[in-house]
């Protein structure tokens, strides 16, 4: 398989995301898939921040312990990472600032000859960088000008200089036969998604590794027709949005698990008032402030079981780009077809890595929910076969529309009768099985690698990148549902028919997958869990999985 | 909605005889279908509560209504105002609801001069959960969490709400039901955030009829300039919420800024919104 992959290091202000982000676009325009990898800790100045940017000829959704170039803006970045270096290695580095065996030269020196500012020193990098992997100036000349906001003069000639000052290319990475795709990162995906299915409002508060869904639609409000509001806090979010449901508003909310915490309330509330409500939950490791800017999958327990009540909702835990696009547009279709929440669970990992993105847009709609006919008196909880009430908004001259978080009758006055309590439980309730009948019209659990394969990877959500590889390169199958909630029982006993044995993958302490689909009467023989903060590897999770199966 | 009768559901009423909360109903009865004769459209309102004593209110109206949670009165009042700018959205909140457990939401509506109307039942006591003292009970109120006496000073949620920047905020008294309707619609035809603190004695847990009988006064803006802030304050300090002898109640300050709506959605109605085309900015990214 064709593929490098390069490591950019500097300090926090450096513009190390930045760079990667030109160098993935580099590499795309050549015909690679790309997977970037992005790791910095929470702070806004100093520190270490590094992003591997992956390029394969085939569609990939994870990246590599190891790295075929590390580009060094600082010693921190050389004596960080020099280990992960493959033979035959090279590290570009800035001689000014840092030490090593490799290329290096004085960045600053580049800049200073243009009078450029301090951060232009990574597009000197890039230059370097393009120089010594021999990719035609041509191409990064144009990545330049469509990536660079200000001053692209002059970031073109700093590349331009440090380019030519690259005599003999180190390696050639070979143009592909393959049309570039846009890049997008798994909140992108999840914005893109929801828009599709007919997003009007996305209500947050600011919180890592969510943040970005606001920022992207807030910058994009108008092209996408969205309104996006950022309120007092999640309590706040949480409300307005089921206020916004009530009016008729197709509105989604994004945060991360102390968020989601505070949004319990509201999805109690949207329980029992039956309000359609869209929330991603974003993981990072927990508990309490844990790590903010880093990856864990520890909230799956978490939300298959948040809120006081018994409360019928869909969880959805997407893997990749195009995942995270097609789910959030289905999971936006469900809370208005059902009338009920759900949740796209995400993590660090998928939400801010980005891919290669190649989905088919028209796949997502957005669907009508059961709207009243205007015929006779409104109900709002109108007892039906399969539970569904026909939806009615404020503003209709013909219906009294009375949503409540209390017990209610049909026409949403409270009640406290035992009769009618027990009615209204039951029709809610109900909607489950409408809900299974739905979901059986889509793929809720995917497999990969070596279909007969007797050895099974199951997993869920960004872990699936590293795990599909490592099931090709070992002629295993990967077992992944992507809808934890309700848990489709008979598509993943299809899928794990025959299976010998069952090795959980997961980013976190517990097995929380094991758990929840040992509920379901799953026995699972093995656990590779990872909870570091880290997500697995394509090589880290080889070697694991030898390790279970030796 | 053009009478009062039609006005009430089946919903049985629940409140206590000598309940403030009547004083609230039959005035709000009264003041829709006056609003409707001045324009307003009855299926454009929406009513929304909390919980507690107060909350049953939209039981009680055959009205559009949205029946919240304790202390999220303005979360759901923003969300329907903002998905929907054509409603007209009145929202009522206990005393515990909107000075204690959801304190953070009527600042942030005040500040952002939403253009909603609220409405604080304020009975300075917790009723449904049998007698506890709430953030506008006078200090040393014996209730039964608090069986010595609570320990706080009680808010004044009148200077509270200047301080946050409401563009309309007045007092009323349940016993003055016809100066209460004068309130009420004025604090609806007003465009902007609108806040009324309405005493309403609690008759089971903390009678302070004869109190606020002997104290309450009106005053009109002929003895007040309702657009001076500075004068609002001092009119505010009259009465803290514990000892005094005089109770004013009417229209401390009103003035006309631009909404929150306006500002953010800039004339949009998300409800009618339609997605835009995702392509061309996917192939920014490429």
């Amino acid at each position: 398989m064709k593929e490098i992959s390069i490591l950019v290091g500097g300090k926090a202000g450096d513009g190390i995301r930045q760079a990667g982000h030109v160098i993935a676009r580099l590499l795309n325009r050549i015909g690679y898939r790309i997977f970037f990898y992005d790791d910095y800790p929470s702070l806004i100045r100093g520190g270490h921040n590094f992003s591997i940017i992956r390029a394969s000829e085939k569609s990939i959704a994870a990246h590599k312990e190891t790295v075929d170039v590390i580009v060094a803006l600082n010693q921190d970045t050389v004596d960080n990472h020099k280990h992960r270096l493959n033979t035959g290695g090279i590290i570009l580095y800035d001689s000014k600032k840092s030490d090593a065996e490799g290329i290096g030269f004085d960045f600053m020196d580049i800049v200073k000859t243009f009078d450029g500012k301090p951060i232009m020193r990574n597009t000197a990098a890039i230059g370097a960088l393009a120089g010594a992997l021999n990719i035609e100036w041509s191409v990064l000349e144009k990545v330049i000008m469509d990536a660079v906001e200000k001053s692209v003069d002059l970031n073109l000639k700093i590349a331009r200089h440090a380019y030519d000052r690259i005599e003999t290319p180190s390696k050639t990475v070979p143009k592909l036969d393959q049309n570039p795709l846009p890049l997008v990162s798994g909140n992108e995906a999840i914005a893109l998604g929801a828009v599709k299915a007919g997003l009007n409002m996305y209500i947050a508060y600011p919180m890592t590794p969510a943040s970005a869904i606001l920022h992207y639609l807030a910058a994009y409000e108008t092209e996408l027709g969205v309104v996006t509001v950022h309120p007092e806090s999640e309590i706040g979010v949480a409300l307005m949005a089921l206020g916004t449901a009530y009016a008729g508003a197709r509105t989604m909310v994004g945060t991360s698990g102390g968020g989601f915490a505070l949004m319990t309330e509201a999805l109690s509330l949207a329980g029992q008032g039956e309000l359609p409500m869209v929330i991603v939950e974003s993981q990072r490791p927990g508990p309490g402030t844990g790590v903010p800017t880093y990856t864990m999958q520890g909230d799956l327990a978490f939300v298959v079981h948040a809120g006081h009540g018994e409360i019928l909702r869909v969880v959805l835990a997407p893997g990749d780009a195009q995942e995270a696009f097609y789910t959030t547009g289905l999971a936006m279709n469900l809370a208005w077809k059902f009338q009920i929440p759900t949740l796209v669970l995400s993590d660090k990992h998928l939400s801010e890595s980005i891919f290669s993105f190649e989905a088919d847009l028209d796949k997502v709609k957005p669907e009508k929910p059961l709207l009243w006919k205007n015929q006779g008196e409104y109900k709002r909880y109108l007892d039906t076969q399969n539970g569904i009430s026909p939806l009615a908004f404020p503003g209709n001259p013909s219906a009294i529309v009375k949503a409540t978080s209390y017990e209610h009758d049909e026409s949403g006055i409270t009640t406290e009768e035992p009769e009618a309590i027990s009615r209204m439980q039951r029709k809610r309730l109900r909607k489950r099985k409408a809900l299974e009948d739905e979901l059986e019209k889509y793929e809720t659990v995917n497999v990969y690698g070596n279909p007969d394969s007797k050895t099974v990877l199951l997993c869920w959500g960004s872990t699936k990148g590293a795990c599909i590889e490592v099931a090709e390169a070992l002629d295993l199958k990967v077992v992944q549902p992507l809808i934890l909630e309700p848990l489709p029982v008979e598509a993943l006993k299809k899928a794990l028919s025959g299976a010998d044995k069952i090795i959980d993958v997961e980013v976190n302490a517990t097995g929380q997958l094991a758990k929840h689909v040992a509920g379901h009467g799953f026995c699972i023989d093995d656990m590779i869990l990872r909870f570091d903060a880290r997500p697995f590897t394509v090589d880290v999770l080889i070697d694991n999985v030898k390790e279970v199966l030796s | 909605m053009t009478t009062n009768i039609e006005l009430g559901t089946y919903a049985q009423n629940t409140w206590c005889p000598g309940c403030g909360n009547f004083g609230i109903l039959n005035t709000i009865k009264k003041v829709l279908p006056q609003l409707q004769e001045d324009g307003l459209d009855p299926s454009n309102v929406v009513l929304v509560s909390g919980i507690g004593c107060h909350a049953k209110i939209v039981d009680y109206v055959n009205a559009n209504s949205f029946y919240s949670i304790h202390g999220r009165v303005p979360p759901p009042m923003t969300g329907i105002k903002l998905a929907n700018p054509n409603l007209t959205v009145i929202g009522h909140a206990g005393d515990g609801d909107a000075y204690g457990e959801g304190i953070e939401h009527l600042i942030f509506s005040a500040k952002r001069n939403l253009d909603i109307t609220f409405i604080v039942h304020n009975n300075r006591v917790y009723g449904l959960t049998t007698g506890q003292f709430t953030p506008t009970s006078p200090p040393g109120f014996k209730g039964r969490s608090t069986p010595e006496g609570s320990p706080e000073e009680p808010l004044n949620p009148i200077e509270l709400m200047l301080s946050a920047g409401a563009t309309f905020v007045a007092r009323g008294y349940t016993r003055k039901m016809k100066h209460l309707q004068s309130l009420i619609k004025a604090a609806v035809s007003h465009k902007g955030f609108s806040f009324i603190d309405v005493l309403q004695p609690c008759f089971t847990f903390f009678d302070t009829y004869d109190y606020y009988n002997k104290r309450v006064y009106e005053f009109t803006q002929q003895d007040h300039d309702v657009s001076d802030r500075n004068a609002a304050f001092v009119k505010a300090g009259e009465w803290a919420y514990k000892e005094g002898e005089q109770i004013p109640i009417g229209i401390f300050y009103q003035v006309i800024k631009p909404t929150y709506e306006e500002k953010l959605l800039k004339g949009r109605i998300p409800v009618q919104l339609t997605p835009g085309d995702i392509r061309p900015i996917l192939e920014k990214n490429i």
